[in-house]
């Protein structure tokens, strides 16, 4: 019964396999019941792009919209709002980011911007604070006429839902 | 559970853990090393079974309970927004559905081994007492959880069923509001059957702890009916059982998913993807099938009151068994009188589930008072008198000799194939 080195067995093949099995079984099991807390085909559904008309919106008036439950704020800036964008020095910002960035090409005068507060999420009041973008009254959060944080707690600009001019005057956000 | 394991981990952590909570002993006691008579056939697999299956429903539930409403005006648009919009919504909702008749299924398979083989005799009368409470929970889960969807038969079983309780004189109607919340089968009613479908799972699974606990002073029961008498007549429960339960559960799996997969509708009831109308009662009320020998045993007794003590009692009836069966020999396998009334028993109760789905008129109803008598008559009667009267086979004198026969108790290869399950060869 000496041996030096102890072969494997049928036994031990037996084991490995049924282990492998059973963990590749157990996997199989468990993905539905993660999958299932994805959201839904109705709620995705209803979460797509939807399309929205600029023309209603006067010069400096600022909209608010909801698309997949998050509001959005459409802004018809004024010419001096947009050259108060365009002239800031953009090394000294918090979030670098350029004007043009922001808005798309030819279209300067629509600033469509997320409308929660980058700090905590409150819903920041539009033509208010020191650069007469937005103010946010919870912490006193900052922002200028394009949406870029300047004073306070919040760390990042307020960001940018994804959109695209179907004519001059509609947008497809999503 | 019977004194301390003697159980010692192999890490430092384990050790440390093990001195101040020591469950890694209480698991290797109770499902390791426990020793179970070794002529166990798979009639007592079903209790695993059973585990597995309401560890399932509640996984399958919970999920579901992200998705459902419990609300009249919304719950079946939410129970087809899950068959249709949530990812494996289908899945999951027809393995809680099929999962239930499973489970009554393995139930009645577990009811059934005890009574053939005398598993509720003295030691083991509170063990089958839990057993009772456990089945009378589970029917008023199941009961509640059928009411969700807000289907005909939902609604109007919620409403026959909620009405039984106005046959107890004086606070019968009383009860009944009570239960309902409102003058009327309601969204109240809906909302707190929810709560409860949610809470008693979890009450079955204390009583099944205590149902588990209860087996380990004793240990199981066997084919041969007679008490381990040494370490010849047992085998460790690991590996032997945990392997055999394994492969029990893996068979019955493909029975539950056969059902789950290709004929997810046929044990229910299709009036119940119609939304529930209080205005109309659909021409046959009919329960799941689990509870239709019940129901049979309620419509066979012409008055209201008696019908719904009848019904009750013919599950009450099941606490006093292990004092009704007066037999001094415990498994069926030995008392050959026993054996035919036995199966008498368990073709009336498949009748009497038969006769619940029928209208009841006619030869329907004279056969559902006969299959009732006989009910009742096997525990009342029939049981007493035939451990007084019967004449029984003789029984073995261990369990090892059972399974080895008269010359096998004594051998020695036996023992040693027993004790060294993973030497090679």
């Amino acid at each position: 019964m000496a041996t030096t080195a102890v072969e494997p067995t049928r036994r031990d093949f037996l084991f490995i396999a049924t282990g492998a099995a059973g963990a590749l079984a157990g996997a199989a099991a468990i993905w539905p019941f993660i999958s299932q807390m994805a959201p839904d085909a109705e709620t995705i559904a209803a979460g797509a792009p939807v399309d929205f008309d600029l023309s209603p919106v006067a010069e400096g008036q600022i909209v608010k919209l909801f698309w997949r439950g998050k509001l959005i704020f459409v802004r018809h800036r004024t010419a001096a709002e947009i050259k108060a964008a365009q002239e800031t020095d953009v090394t000294s910002l918090r979030d670098p980011q350029p004007d043009s960035a922001r808005v798309k090409a030819g279209k300067a005068q629509y600033l469509i911007v997320y409308g929660n507060c980058t700090h905590l999420g409150c819903v920041p009041l539009g033509n208010d604070g020191a650069y007469k973008g937005w103010l946010c009254p919870c912490h006193g959060s900052i922002f200028d006429t394009s949406g870029r944080i300047r004073q306070g707690p919040a760390p990042t600009n307020l960001p940018l839902p994804p959109y695209e001019f179907v004519s001059d005057t509609k947008i497809r956000i999503g | 559970m019977s004194g301390h394991s003697n159980y010692v981990p192999k890490s430092a952590v384990g050790r440390w853990f093990e001195r101040r909570l020591p469950i890694m002993g209480l698991i290797h006691s109770s499902f390791v090393v426990f020793p179970n008579p070794r002529n166990l056939n798979y009639y007592w697999t079903f209790g695993g079974i059973l585990a597995f299956m309401l560890v399932s429903q509640i996984l399958t539930g919970v999920v579901l309970a992200m998705h459902y409403a419990a609300n009249v005006d919304l719950a079946f648009n939410s129970v087809e927004q899950i068959m249709r919009d949530v990812n494996y919504g289908w899945m999951l909702r027809y393995l809680h559905a099929n999962g239930a008749s499973m489970f009554f299924v393995a139930v009645y398979v577990h009811i059934g081994r005890g009574l053939y083989y005398g598993s509720y005799k003295e030691p083991r009368e509170v063990l089958w007492i839990l057993g009772v409470i456990i089945f009378l929970l589970m029917m008023a889960t199941a009961f509640m959880g059928y009411v969700l969807p807000w289907g005909q038969m939902s609604f109007w079983g919620a409403t026959v069923i909620t009405n039984l309780f106005s046959a107890l004189p004086g606070v019968g109607e009383t009860i009944v509001t009570y239960l309902w919340g409102g003058y009327s089968v309601g969204n109240s009613t809906l909302n707190r059957f929810f709560s409860l479908h949610y809470l008693l799972p979890f009450m079955i699974f204390g009583v099944v702890a205590l149902h588990v606990w209860a087996l380990h002073v004793p240990g199981s029961n066997n084919p041969a009916g007679i008490e381990k008498k040494t370490d010849k007549d047992t085998l460790p429960f690991h590996p032997y059982f945990t392997i055999k339960d394994a492969f029990a559960l893996v068979c019955f799996v493909i029975f539950f998913s056969w059902f789950t997969f290709y004929i997810p509708n046929y044990l229910g009831h299709a009036d119940n993807y119609i939304e529930a109308n209080p205005a109309v009662t659909p021409a046959h009320i009919v329960p799941e099938w689990y509870f239709l020998p019940f129901y049979a045993i309620l419509r066979a007794v012409p008055d209201k009151l008696l019908g719904v003590l009848a019904m009750f009692g013919s599950i009450a009836i099941l606490v006093f068994l292990p004092w009704l069966d007066t037999s001094k020999v415990r498994s069926g396998a030995y008392r050959p009188a026993f054996r035919v009334f036995y199966w008498m028993f368990i073709a009336n109760a498949i009748v009497l589930g038969w006769l619940g789905a029928k209208p009841p008129e006619g030869l329907y109803v004279i056969a559902s008072r006969l299959c009732t008598a006989y009910y009742f008559a096997y525990f009342i009667v029939i049981l007493p008198l035939l451990g007084k009267i019967e004449r029984t086979l003789p029984v073995p004198a261990s369990i090892a000799e059972a399974v080895l026969g008269p010359s096998g108790s004594g051998s020695a290869m036996a023992a040693g194939a027993a004790s060294s399950p993973n030497s090679q060869g």
